[in-house]
């Protein structure tokens, strides 16, 4: 068996090749994963934001950052037609990072969720975690959730904002962010 | 509610990846997680993946010496080109691989690269392709040139081409970097040796491929790709 290809960091310039519109490089008619949610899809629109800091509480502003998730009825992937269920964006001089999209549905005995891939300067190997909703009652029960110890599980609950929900993801120190190798 | 845990990825090879904290690469120090990920078997959300179409992909996506500007771009002409496979050895076909570079001279087109080396007015630096049935790709573009970069000390980074993968499992994402076969500086970059199997630095060193070239025209630099292995048949992960 040959395994899996060593990974690398995606570096500083990650932009060029994966959101070159958004870093002023003019390619391919727009960057991808700019926009997850068509006209005439179902269910409730969501914006999820979030915020990238380091171990010295710094901001992270050159991270790459995915998402992938089920539609609003929970299906993985998505089988809303008007709904691609992966985004891409890249975060800001503030560290923040912003997603339009659904609230997903509940998934094949899982509480609803995204998940979330990030790639910057210094990870070698890209970090993969999950957002849940904090008014969510399938939490109580996701069997993912309840393997993260009980102390931590706060760092993969969103919070309600006016427009959605925000993530606070923090790479390293005492609020660190539950990542996943799964 | 095990069978949620259907475990068909194959579980991350261990000693195969970068550590987070590889202290010779100086921006991990403050980037790299104290506490291991949480290791579980795959669920429905890492078994899926975005899906890309081939109309997606223009014309020139994936000749880098042509998709800037015009007039071509200046360096050595070069093709890229291999097979993207799982562990299980299964070609990965239809799978969106994007690519970025620095220029000949080293420098990316990129705001925040100050490197001396000018930029080329006919090199971006980026392309994209899907892989074909037989999960083969390639790309024509230039050589990249070695360039240093501030890692505390006088670091210069191997010719380097950074490529993104996708599967047909977003629990496949993979982004890694291809060398050069024969470059001295891969033996001296804290990046690459973050890597700590000399196996695996090998294989993410691309070979000449006399046979790829095209003659008096574009030599040609084999890079073979290989995915978490991704079973067709549910495992029942016990976590």
């Amino acid at each position: 068996m040959t395994r899996e290809s060593a990974s690398q960091t995606a570096g500083p310039y990650l932009h060029i090749g994966l959101a070159p519109n958004a870093a002023g490089l003019p390619m391919f008619g727009g960057d991808l994963g700019a926009r997850m949610v068509g006209d005439g899809a179902e269910g409730t629109r969501m914006v999820l934001t979030g915020e990238i800091r380091d171990g010295s509480g710094a901001a992270v502003t050159d991270a790459l950052v995915e998402m992938w998730q089920a539609d609003a009825a929970g299906h993985c992937p998505a089988r809303d037609p008007a709904f691609t269920g992966w985004g891409r964006t890249t975060c800001d001089t503030a560290g923040r990072f912003r997603f339009e999209t659904l609230r997903p549905g509940a998934l094949d005995g899982q509480a609803p969720h995204v998940t979330l891939w990030i790639a910057a300067r210094g990870i070698g190997l890209a970090l993969q975690t999950r957002v849940y909703f904090p008014d969510a009652p399938e939490n109580a029960t996701d069997p993912v959730l309840s393997r993260v110890p009980e102390s931590r599980r706060d760092t993969l609950i969103a919070a309600a904002t006016p427009e959605g929900y925000n993530i606070k993801i923090t790479l390293q120190g005492a609020d660190e962010t539950v990542f996943f190798d799964i | 509610m095990s069978g949620v845990f259907t475990g068909r990825l194959r579980t991350r090879a261990t000693g195969l990846h970068p550590p987070a904290d590889a202290s010779a690469y100086r921006s991990t120090a403050l980037r790299s997680p104290r506490h291991a990920p949480i290791q579980l078997p795959s669920t429905a959300s890492e078994e899926t993946g975005p899906v890309f179409g081939h109309d997606l992909i223009g014309p020139t996506d994936a000749d880098l010496t042509r998709n800037f500007g015009p007039g071509g771009a200046i360096g050595e002409q070069i093709i890229v080109t291999g097979h993207l496979r799982d562990e299980g050895g299964r070609p990965v076909p239809q799978a969106l691989i994007e690519i970025w570079q620095a220029n000949a001279g080293g420098r990316y087109r990129h705001r925040n690269d100050g490197y001396t080396a000018p930029l080329d007015p006919g090199f971006g630096g980026c392309g994209r392709c899907l892989t074909d049935a037989q999960g083969a790709y390639a790309f024509r573009t230039i050589r990249p040139g070695a360039y240093p970069w501030p890692n505390g000390g006088n670091d210069w980074r191997p010719a380097h081409i950074h490529f993104s993968v996708f599967g047909a499992a977003f629990g496949q994402r993979l982004v890694t970097q291809m060398y050069f076969e024969g470059d001295p500086h891969i033996a001296l970059c804290p990046i690459v040796q973050s890597v700590p199997d000399a196996r695996a630095i090998d294989r993410l060193t691309a070979r000449l491929d006399m046979d790829a070239t095209i003659p008096f025209d574009a030599r040609a630099w084999r890079f073979d790709i290989t995915l978490r292995g991704l079973d067709a048949t549910p495992f029942e992960g016990r976590p």
